[in-house]
């Protein structure tokens, strides 16, 4: 037994001076390098590593996340298994696999699962900040996100921004010669898009992520938050009053009328159609444009957010990566993700992503790809403005609560449908006091 | 011991005089299972220990995280009925009780409705009648998410095939948003849930029909009955029985419905198609508050209770 602990814990101590070879070594000799450089496993045979993640709206982030899986199973002479579910399915997932003690040993977190899942993450403060210490901060949403009482839950992984989608080409026939840099020009060029039956898009359904991003862009770039930072409910303000009638006029000078009944891919769908000249999406309605509609996406480029009077904003949760407390593999968990993280290796994985992640850290601003297209930079750019929902308060529990809730966005949507704005935003200030009680 | 007959004489029967092993007394286990009261206990386990892991420990286990405060991560302490005063505050909530039971009540209504005239139907005899039974039940048959995807296309704000059908009859000069309205929604929703649904009325209330005597129909009509007569005043007392068995599932069924709406609105468009489910879901799992989501799944339970005490009552009296 004494023996088997100590070759185990000799062969950890080789791994990891592989591991702190390659992290200065690595630019020269990249993963052959440390392949090259393994002697023997590094984890007692048998050793076996479960990860759990979404299926990518990329497929070739997948392809390559299983390659380095499997890279980094032969460097460490561990069986790495990645699995791969619905994005909707993780949440259950994730619940059963606390309760009941048993499961991957790494799952995947979306925006603040940290805060909801918590107790049965196990802390990585030392990867999170070892990773901080060689890239430069974290942007601070996905830092917000990961931090729980001060302790890493879950170690930064990237995020996954969306920007306006827009046409080029009508957006210069309808007078822009540029995307609008505020709320107001936007919805003068959108009067004059929907005037020619191209409407912009937009959904305020149920659906995961379309609608949140407007609903918490909006009212935080209008000056309005659902709470201060210190979580009191101060969303029935002037500013969020402001940012509902502006998009109730919105709504109707320059939106398709279907948005209330759109879920995440109606937009896509529109767009891809020509039947909106822009919609707030992630890359993926350009990579779809790329590969079976060249015209579309020769005429399609994308823009930030735009600013209102209280700045401009973008609704990123971010990623993470959580080795769970009940995992028996939590070293060879925590050894994987920084070895992921390891610039070699993310620099690929962000390649096959193509511009669809940002990575965790100002660091990967840097990355070639942004150079390949220029079309992608506000995405680059995107995390710079990134908050969490329930900003400026901590992305808690309640956070979630109003999240799932869709307040802020049934807010819109209600008032969209005739409720007058002050009652929407009092409508929202009741059932938000609720969730935050 | 058996006699050896040879194959030369078995065409003269002959007695076979088949070796009995003298009667034993069974021994202590033997015994045991004679007395009829052990022996029913022993084959009961097994059911028993089945419903015990599978139905009544998740009840109970509900009813616990109902009145806990439990969220994912960490033990729940008893709240007692904490989590349901916070649902009856809960506007959400409401409207998710109202929507549960016009769902249930409107839908049930219509699968009975049109389930018994497909019934009816079927029950004559026409060309290719197995064939039409058997197509009959596709709907029900099909997984329901993906045949919702199907709906879900036919329901798009911007590809509906209906829109694009009455829009080309010039039935309508502007698209329909069929689930862009609360109550337009929640009708998409109640007819899909008809559509798949209804053939589970129509085969089982066709089976009751073909369990009606012909001579009870003759007997009337000679009487002067009418066909509606003869539905109203034969027909259908005979097939209450099964009429109501039917009902009593489907509306359990339907009370409890998840992913048809789910995968439709997911509670939109700002929350007015939610029902018990889907509210349930949204809290106990995307908010992690295990407790909350299982004290809205668990506001079902009196409901579902009470129609079944009724039905079950009044089949047993009909009898």
């Amino acid at each position: 037994m004494a023996h088997q602990e100590g070759s185990q814990v000799g062969n950890r101590r080789a791994f990891l001076t592989v591991m702190a070879g390659a992290a200065t070594g690595v630019v020269a000799g990249g993963i052959p390098a440390i392949v090259a450089a393994q002697k023997a496993p590094s984890f007692p045979k048998g050793t076996r590593l479960n990860v759990l993640e979404w299926v990518s709206f990329v497929p070739a982030s997948d392809v390559e996340f299983k390659r380095l899986a499997a890279e980094f199973g032969k460097v460490a002479g561990v069986e790495v298994t990645v699995d791969q579910i619905n994005m909707n399915d993780l949440n259950p997932r994730i619940a059963s696999a606390i309760e009941t003690r048993s499961g991957p040993d790494i799952i995947m977190m979306i925006s603040n699962w940290p805060h909801l899942y918590a107790d049965g993450l196990a802390d990585v403060d030392d990867v999170a900040e070892e990773i901080a210490k060689r890239d430069g901060a974290y942007y601070e949403h996905n830092k917000k996100v990961s931090v729980v009482d001060g302790r890493w839950k879950a170690v930064p992984l990237c995020s996954v921004p969306s920007t306006w989608a827009y046409r080029d080409d009508w957006f210069k026939e309808a007078g822009a010669a540029k995307f609008p840099d505020t709320w107001d020009e936007l919805r003068k060029v959108g009067t004059e898009l929907k005037k020619k039956n191209r409407p912009l898009g937009q959904a305020f359904g149920h659906s995961l992520g379309d609608p949140n991003n407007w609903a918490y862009s909006v009212t935080w770039g209008f000056g309005g938050a659902e709470v201060d930072d210190k979580g009191k409910v101060i969303i029935n303000s002037k500013e969020t009053i402001e940012a509902v009638k502006f998009t109730v006029a919105f709504w109707k000078d320059c939106l398709d009328e279907g948005g209330l009944a759109w879920d995440d891919s109606s937009n896509n769908r529109a767009y891809l159609a020509g039947t909106i000249s822009a919609t707030i999406n992630g890359a993926s309605i350009y990579f779809v444009a790329k590969r079976q509609f060249p015209d579309i996406a020769k005429a399609t480029n994308h823009a930030h957010m735009p600013k209102g009077p209280g700045g401009r904003f973008y609704n990123i949760g971010g990623q993470g990566r959580a080795v769970m407390k009940y995992s028996k593999n939590q070293q060879v968990a925590k050894e994987f993700l920084r070895w992921f993280m390891d610039r070699p290796q993310y620099d690929k994985w962000m390649a096959a992503n193509d511009g669809y992640v940002v990575g965790p850290t100002p660091y990967w601003e840097k990355h070639a790809l942004w150079e390949r297209d220029p079309k992608l930079v506000p995405f680059k750019e995107a995390s710079k403005y990134g908050r969490w929902p329930g900003y400026p308060g901590p992305p808690s529990r309640k956070a979630s609560e109003a999240l799932v809730k869709y307040i802020l966005v049934d807010m819109y949507a209600q008032a969209i449908k005739g409720m007058k704005p002050e009652d929407a935003a009092k409508w929202a200030e009741s059932e938000l006091k609720k969730a935050y009680a | 011991m058996a006699r050896r007959v040879s194959p030369a004489a078995s065409a003269v029967p002959v007695p076979v005089v088949v070796a009995v092993p003298a009667a034993r007394r069974p021994g202590g286990l033997g015994r045991l299972l004679e007395r009829e009261h052990i022996l029913a206990g022993v084959l009961l386990t097994p059911a028993l220990v089945i419903l015990t892991l599978f139905i009544a420990y998740p009840f109970v286990l509900g009813i616990w995280l109902a009145i806990s405060d439990k969220v994912v991560g960490r033990p729940g302490a008893f709240v007692g009925l904490e989590n349901f005063r916070v649902n009856l505050n809960d506007t959400i909530f409401l409207r998710a009780f109202q929507n549960t039971f016009v769902y249930t009540f409107i839908a049930t209504f219509f699968k009975l409705a049109l389930g018994m005239v497909a019934a009816l139907l079927l029950n004559h005899h026409f060309r290719f009648k197995r064939i039409v039974r058997a197509s009959m039940l596709l709907p029900w048959i099909v997984p329901t998410v993906l045949s919702t995807l199907a709906w879900q296309w036919m329901f798009d704000a911007t590809f509906s095939v209906f829109n694009w059908m009455l829009l080309n009859a010039g039935l309508i000069s502007s698209r329909i948003l069929w689930l862009g309205d609360g109550t337009m929604a929640m009708g998409c929703l109640i007819a899909v849930n008809v559509w798949r649904g209804m053939p589970f009325f129509a085969i089982t209330l066709l089976a009751g029909l073909q369990t009606v005597n012909p001579d009870l129909h003759e007997a009337a009509e000679i009487d002067g009955a009418n066909a509606w007569q003869r539905f109203w005043r034969v027909t259908l007392p005979l097939i209450k029985p099964i009429m109501l068995v039917v009902v009593l599932f489907s509306m359990i069924a339907t009370f409890a419905d998840f992913q048809l709406i789910y995968v439709l609105t997911r509670g939109g468009p700002y929350s007015s198609t939610h029902v018990f489910g889907t509210y349930a879901y949204e809290i106990a799992m995307r908010a992690a508050k295990l407790g909350q989501g299982a004290s809205i799944s668990l506001s079902l339970f009196p409901f579902l209770l009470a129609v079944i005490v009724f039905q079950l009552w009044y089949i047993r009296r009909s009898d």
